[in-house]
């Protein structure tokens, strides 16, 4: 990675970083927690169906699996915060391993892998709200004990930075994946797996190793969500919101880049809250526009918004080239 | 100092600090006593004899896999404030009217914080609703932190008041309560008619209420007396219930005790219908359906008979009579949700009067000290112990000609129990 | 241990159910066979007929099984525009994009549906509702009944209209081979939006099957949806005789788990038969052509 690499995402990261010592609504403060949470359960989608063109339709199973893992931990083995939280990143890791070594073993593409991920986090669901273990259907909570060594802070902008480190790390990793051999074995694979394993890459081996990445990266958004709410139940934590979050978040925002998720987060956690404003009265609407929003994307802007942004900046480079 | 008005969100919220010296300074003048205890200063009103509106935020999912029931707690608390208005509003507080900030929980947890914190942003002096436990969990949590007071319309979890929030208070009845409730009235109905139940086939649904309430149903019900033959948990949503129904029909127990939520419960009585099960009775306990008029509106004969344990108003209460029949005149139905959540605001509105402020602290502390007996619900007056109204208690209702009636407690009963069914 | 009277109610429940499952999945399948894409709007799109039920019964009378005749050809309409205005042109023919684009159209349906009717859970009574035959061994609800006549007559009416007629040969084409199909001067934009027509007029049948005994809420679909992927994995993607036996076969197993392992669980054995299907054959138990 060279400097160039990194400077947009020190920019970027920066800037955020400077919104919560200057504006003290905890309301902003609040859902910019959220849309962190989601962003960085989106970059997860991003790593494996952006780059490797893996669609998944189940990304719950990794989210709720680190907020399970997260809070279930806490509560019943009296583990610290800090510590069960990389242990739900690595429990979700490891069920992204295994869901990945089982569908890419048997070959599964496109529709097939996205019914299966789908199916894994149904089932992860409706196991969790039976199980002692996570509290069955009446959930768990995470003792309410406002201390930085339980990872519980008084003011939300900790939550922001703790989220936002978390995502430029993602950031930096994308970069440097899409720089590095793996990222060119991966897109190799997304764009013609067969073209890919004739040049010596085994895509069973790149896939199973995106899968496991993708899945600790959206099982630590969902260490987050646990740490932040404190309280889980199986809708939540493997609920199909979250899948459909994790997948429409890098669509909007431009799939398979590096800031495709992150944008595509803060504008439609954004433009949520500004439909809901708008529809007021009626329940949905603000709903019905994210849908319709999703669909307008996918039909004129394939590449998002990243990839909007960098249409215009071409055609501003190229208007003075030709004026001389 | 420059006297500005409430329009955002950011601008109250930086405004906090100054409001509080602005407080003191006003409450040394007696014209400014009453205006400064709304806690936020509205606009050049300070010279008016009118006491700025107090904010109140109202918190329920009205989007979402919960939004009929926030819809209908929204109606309540809606219908209280206008008649608060009307009565002139908080008398201690110069006739303060009150102001809703409406929030949609969007049935999640995360939905409802997001709605807490724009409250907080709004000024709102307290925050009344939730429904749903997760999300009740969730919001009295977020609202702790600012010490909002918050009371819980619904929300059954016992969790909720046992995590020792001292801004959290909740009207209703908790699971507990109502489990003992639930099996109290049951064995004394049973006991009243000569004891014709003895066995007993519970169905729940297997999410939170339905599951915890069966648990607590099975281990009780054997020490009153009844044999619990089977317990059969469903999904929601059920697709089917002939399985369930066939079981039942199986076993043969004298009474069928279901907590489901309403399409199911619906399916489930349909189906035995058409199973021809009859068993005795049919008991639910806080059910979705048993006690919800469009239920027996659609279906009289499956509705017919089955009893339930459940919130409801206090029929002997001519106002909550007068607030159905207002509320049936515009076309809703009517749910326990409009009433509760319709005290819920009353009780509220007392803890300012008594107060004497909108002053948070102050509402906590007079909420807490409450023993307020102008709400619509059959619990006498509020008496809060570690944030539980302990005099808070379900009732029996059953459906009879095409009502809902109250059968049990007779002190608060508008009909006697029809049990055992006739066949 | 249950007596063999209730293992074989259970059963005819199951085939009674599983009925209603078949002519779910039959559109999901036919839209999968040929157009190759998972349709996930197909559970909106049900919801959606079965608010038109709702609708013709409460706002004209119009009975539940009449309404099959107003309410097939206004879907096979729906889906058939919803192919070739909507999902067909903005999808750019990439597959990926098309389970985006079903995904979109299934939020816009189901909130829109949530702010026209509230999220109130609505039904309908019928006179017949509670009519059962009497089989003897166990009783059998009329409209359910009803269903499964009707299911079957629905699967084979499909399956003549693709082995029969000139579009259904265009439509099998097309499936096989969609290059050829346009090379030979067939319209494949079009023939697309026939079968996605189709598709969604069968679920308007099965939308009126289920109105008599069913109930409606914004998000009902999404209960028979996953259940006919399921089913359409199982019958082997796009084949409509497999659909029919799958249905079948999941309502029995539905039920009979159901029976034995609690409701719940029963619904976890549907999702691993699912995976494990997934997994070790993907071509589907009954060897379609996939």
């Amino acid at each position: 990675m060279t400097a160039r690499d990194v400077l947009p995402i020190v920019v970027v990261v920066a800037l955020l970083a400077l919104i919560p010592p200057l504006v003290s609504s905890n309301t902003v403060l609040n859902f910019l927690v959220f849309t962190l949470i989601i962003a960085l359960a989106a970059q997860g989608w991003n790593i494996l169906g952006g780059y490797g063109g893996q669609y998944s339709f189940g990304h719950a199973v990794f989210f709720g699996t680190g907020a399970y893992a997260t809070a279930v931990l806490q509560v019943h083995a009296g583990l610290n915060a800090w510590l069960t939280f990389g242990l739900g990143i690595a429990a979700g890791a490891l069920v992204g391993f295994v869901i990945g070594f089982l569908s890419f073993r048997s070959g599964l593409r496109g529709s097939y892998f996205a019914l299966v991920t789908l199916a894994f986090a149904e089932v992860f669901r409706i196991v969790a709200n039976a199980a002692g273990l996570t509290g069955g259907a009446a959930g768990i909570l995470i003792k309410l004990d406002v201390r930085p060594e339980n990872f519980q802070f008084q003011s939300r902008g900790a939550f922001v930075w703790i989220g936002l480190g978390l995502v430029a790390a993602v950031l930096l990793a994308t970069r440097a994946i899409e720089r590095a051999r793996f990222g060119a074995y991966l897109t190799a694979v997304r764009e013609n797996e067969d073209a890919a394993r004739a040049l010596g890459v085994d895509p069973f081996r790149v896939k199973l190793a995106a899968i496991t990445l993708s899945a600790a990266v959206t099982a630590a958004a969902g260490c987050l969500y646990a740490q932040y709410f404190l309280f889980l139940d199986a809708n939540i934590a493997y609920g199909a919101w979250i899948s459909v979050e994790a997948l429409v978040a890098p669509i909007i925002g431009g799939i398979g880049t590096v800031f495709g998720p992150l944008v595509g987060a803060l504008a439609l956690q954004g433009l949520g809250h500004l439909t809901s404003h708008v529809a007021g009265e009626v329940p949905g609407i603000d709903l019905v526009v994210f849908g319709v929003l999703l669909i307008v994307m996918v039909a004129f802007a394939p590449e998002g918004i990243v990839g909007l942004l960098a249409r215009l900046r071409r055609l501003g480079r190229r208007r003075p080239a030709e004026a001389t | 100092m420059k006297i500005a008005s409430n329009t955002g969100e950011e601008l109250s919220m930086s405004e906090r600090p100054l409001n509080v010296s602005r407080r003191k300074f006003l409450q040394s003048s007696a014209a400014g006593a009453a205006l400064a205890a709304t806690g936020s200063v509205a606009m050049p009103g300070v010279l008016r004899a009118q006491a700025a509106p107090i904010k109140v935020g109202v918190l329920q999912p009205v989007t979402g896999a919960l939004a009929y029931d926030g819809q209908q707690g929204r109606i309540g608390a809606e219908l209280a404030i206008r008649d608060i208005n009307a009565a002139g509003g908080i008398k201690a507080l110069g006739g303060a009217k009150l102001e809703m900030v409406f929030g949609d929980a969007r049935s999640t947890p995360e939905g409802g914080t997001q709605e807490v914190e724009k409250m907080q942003a709004a000024g709102v002096a307290a925050i009344v609703g939730g429904f749903a436990s997760p999300i009740c969990l969730a919001t009295t949590q977020a609202a702790a932190r600012y010490d909002l007071p918050y009371i819980v319309d619904v929300g059954v979890s016992d969790q909720i008041v046992k995590r020792g929030l001292k801004n959290t208070f909740r009207f209703g009845p908790g699971f507990g309560t109502v489990a003992t409730q639930a099996l109290d009235n049951l064995a004394r109905i049973n006991d009243a008619a000569g004891k014709p139940a003895k066995t007993v086939v519970l169905v729940h649904e297997d999410g939170l209420f339905g599951s915890g309430l069966a648990k607590l149903m099975a281990a009780e019900l054997p020490k009153r007396g009844f044999e619990v033959l089977e317990m059969i948990a469903h999904p929601t949503p059920t697709r089917d219930m002939s399985n369930v129904a066939l079981q039942i029909k199986a076993k043969n127990p004298d009474l069928v005790i279901p907590s489901s939520y309403y399409g199911e419960f619906v399916l489930l009585s349909r189906t035995m219908q058409q199973q021809r099960i009859r068993p005795k009775g049919i008991y639910a306990v806080l059910n979705g359906a048993a006690s919800n008029f469009r239920f027996v509106k659609e279906f009289p004969e499956a509705a017919n008979h089955v009893m339930d344990c459940n919130h409801w108003h206090d029929p002997r209460k001519p106002k909550a009579l007068e607030l159905r029949k207002e509320v049936e005149g515009k076309g809703n139905f009517w749910t326990y949700n409009i009433p509760m959540n319709y005290s819920a605001v009353l009780l509220l509105a007392d803890a300012m009067e008594r107060a004497k402020s909108a002053d948070r602290a102050k509402i906590i502390e007079a909420l807490a000290g409450s023993t307020f007996a102008g709400h619509i619900m059959p619990y006498g007056p509020t008496k809060f112990a570690d944030g539980q109204n302990t005099g808070a208690a379900p009732v029996n209702t059953q459906v009879q000609g095409n009502d809902i009636k109250v059968i049990f407690p007779e002190t608060f009963a508008d009909a006697k129990p029809v049990f055992p069914v006739p066949a | 241990m249950f007596s063999p009277e209730i293992v074989i109610t259970a059963v005819l429940n199951g085939l009674l159910t599983g009925a209603v499952y078949a002519l779910v999945a039959l559109g999901l399948t036919l839209v999968y066979g040929v157009l190759h894409i998972i349709n996930f709007a197909h559970g909106a799109l049900l919801t959606t007929a079965m608010f038109g039920v709702l609708v013709l019964r409460l706002g004209f009378g119009i009975d539940p099984y009449l309404a099959i005749l107003v309410l097939t050809p206004a879907f096979y309409l729906l889906g058939y525009a919803l192919q070739r205005f909507v999902i067909g042109p903005a999808s750019h023919g990439s597959d990926a994009n098309i389970l985006l684009v079903t995904l979109g159209l299934a939020i816009v349906i189901e909130n829109a549906l949530l702010a026209v009717f509230r999220s109130d859970t609505r039904s309908i009574d019928v006179p017949y509702a509670f009519e059962s035959v009497d089989i003897g061994i166990a009783l059998l609800a009329l409209p359910r009944v009803i269903a499964l006549a009707v299911s079957i007559a629905v699967a084979l009416a499909m399956w003549a209209i693709l082995a029969l007629t000139d579009i259904g040969k265009a439509i099998r084409a097309v499936a096989k081979e969609k290059l050829g199909a346009a090379l030979v001067g067939i319209d494949v934009a079009h023939v697309y939006a026939v079968t996605f027509g189709l598709g969604t007029a069968s679920l308007a049948v099965a939308a009126c099957l289920l109105m008599p005994t069913f109930y409606v809420t914004p998000r009902v679909g999404n209960a028979f949806v996953f259940v006919a992927f399921t089913i359409v994995v199982l019958g082997g993607m796009g084949s409509i005789p497999g659909a029919l036996v799958g249905g079948l076969f999941i309502g029995v197993v539905e039920s009979l788990s159901g029976l034995y392992f609690g409701e719940s669980l029963g619904q976890i054995g549907i999702f691993l038969i699912f995976i494990a299907i997934l997994l070790f054959r993907p071509t589907g138990l009954f060897g379609a052509r996939a």
